[in-house]
């Protein structure tokens, strides 16, 4: 097995450490970054639990290689408050609340992240299109809805 | 898993790797069926190829001629998004945005999706429509497969061990042609289809079909052309399809799974066989 030296950016923060070639992004994040906010949930692509953005780009990191993100910077659920301050999103979940017992909450919050990164007001169609992939056990999804539709309005 | 990973900047030297370690090599595009495919040991290679930094394999460009070309390592996300992909047929589109979620699409590549050949995926039957062709390099040389002839049966391809997919090439529209891609999701919208029909049609000046091609998903080992129906629809006028249609099931082998029963599979392809047709002539 080749081991492999990666350099990238976890929510802002230089990172440069050595996996071996079959190490996963879920994994290089909860077990060699201590980054344990990102949940696995399926571990196939389905389910939406360990939602990050790499470069901006929202995926499943149960299904990303760790040595695809050198040079990339990743942004998890941790990396979206600043000093403690939420992000209108994050408050927004607790305003209407957007979750129940918590475990699919760090992936709903990023991938609503990227959704309204590209769409800051988005229709309904499309609040549903992004956020379809990702499953809620506690059946919150209007909760997650009307969060996502009063941050988008706080803008 | 335990696997040398190599990741070339330039097809040449992942051309020379896959020469030397032949099937004890693999190739990684986006990951998304590779990765389960090494987790659940149904892939043992001795080498790992990514091809994410080889930047000849990217881009999206319409060709001289009319036509598109689309870079093996373009994301479906990246053809769902491409004002060009979209200029060439809103169908085209379509068909990639039809496929799983956000996430998925965001790291799925083109190739990638061609070379692992599931025959439930959504762009296969639609490139196929759309009369497209892969070019496949190896260190032997360069050939042209119709995607039509891409995929042999069930994840299996006419690929060569030694060659990689750089692109796909759809050739211009004819005037006139009418495109469409329907997904039959009865579960959930990020599910795999149960049926989905993919077509291109033009009329001639009277009215009728002048040239039809049909492709299904999801219904056999591979995307089933329906050559019957093609057949039975040449001069027929609007209105005149259901008949032709139905021929639909004598093409197809849908096998019983959790999207289905065979037998209503069968059925199933006819009624969206028949509404993919209609929404064409309407």
């Amino acid at each position: 097995m080749s081991t492999h030296r990666l350099r990238f950016k976890l929510n802002g923060a230089d990172r440069d450490l050595e996996v071996p070639a079959d190490r996963l992004l879920i994994d290089l994040l909860r077990e060699d970054c201590g980054a344990t906010g990102t949940k696995l949930g399926c571990g196939i692509g389905v389910c939406g639990a360990c939602s990050v953005l790499v470069d901006g780009v929202l995926v499943s990191a149960c299904l990303v290689p760790a040595v695809f993100v050198d040079a990339t910077a990743i942004v998890t659920v941790e990396g979206l408050a600043r000093d403690g301050a939420l992000t209108p999103l994050q408050d927004s979940f607790i305003r209407e609340g957007g979750f129940q017992c918590g475990i699919c909450t760090p992936g709903q919050l990023i991938a609503a992240t990227a959704l309204l990164g590209e769409h800051p007001r988005p229709t309904r169609d499309e609040v549903r299109s992004w956020m379809m992939g990702n499953i809620c056990r506690c059946t919150g999804y209007y909760g997650i809805e009307r969060a996502i539709d009063r941050a988008a309005g706080a803008r | 898993m335990t696997f040398e990973y190599h990741e070339p900047r330039e097809l040449g030297p992942a051309l020379d790797l896959l020469a030397r370690h032949g099937q004890d090599a693999h190739l990684i595009a986006g990951g998304t069926a590779t990765v389960l495919l090494l987790r659940q040991g149904l892939l043992r290679p001795g080498h790992v190829i990514g091809l994410r930094r080889i930047e000849s394999l990217g881009g999206i460009a319409r060709t001289s001629d009319g036509g598109l070309r689309i870079g093996a390592m373009a994301t479906h996300r990246a053809v769902e998004r491409s004002p060009m992909a979209r200029a060439y047929s809103p169908a085209l589109t379509d068909a990639f945005a039809s496929v799983a979620t956000i996430r998925i699409r965001n790291q799925a590549t083109v190739g990638g999706n061609l070379a692992h050949a599931d025959p439930a995926q959504d762009p296969p039957p639609m490139l196929a429509a759309f009369g497209a062709t892969v070019t496949a390099r190896s260190s032997r040389g360069e050939r042209t497969i119709p995607v039509a002839d891409l995929a042999v049966d069930h994840f299996t391809t006419s690929l060569a061990g030694d060659e990689i997919i750089t692109e796909v090439v759809l050739p211009p529209i004819v005037e006139g042609t009418r495109a469409a891609y329907l997904k039959f999701l009865p579960k959930t919208a990020d599910d795999y289809a149960t049926v989905s029909v993919a077509a291109t049609l033009r009329l001639a000046s009277d009215g009728t079909v002048a040239a039809a091609s049909i492709f299904l998903g999801a219904v056999g080992p591979t995307p089933i052309r329906a050559r019957r129906v093609e057949d039975a629809l040449r001069g027929r006028a609007r209105g005149d399809i259901g008949e032709a249609a139905a021929l639909v099931g004598e093409e197809i082998d849908p096998v019983d799974d959790a999207r289905g029963s065979s037998e209503y599979k069968r059925r199933m392809a006819r009624v969206w066989t028949e509404r993919t047709l209609a929404q064409l002539l309407r």
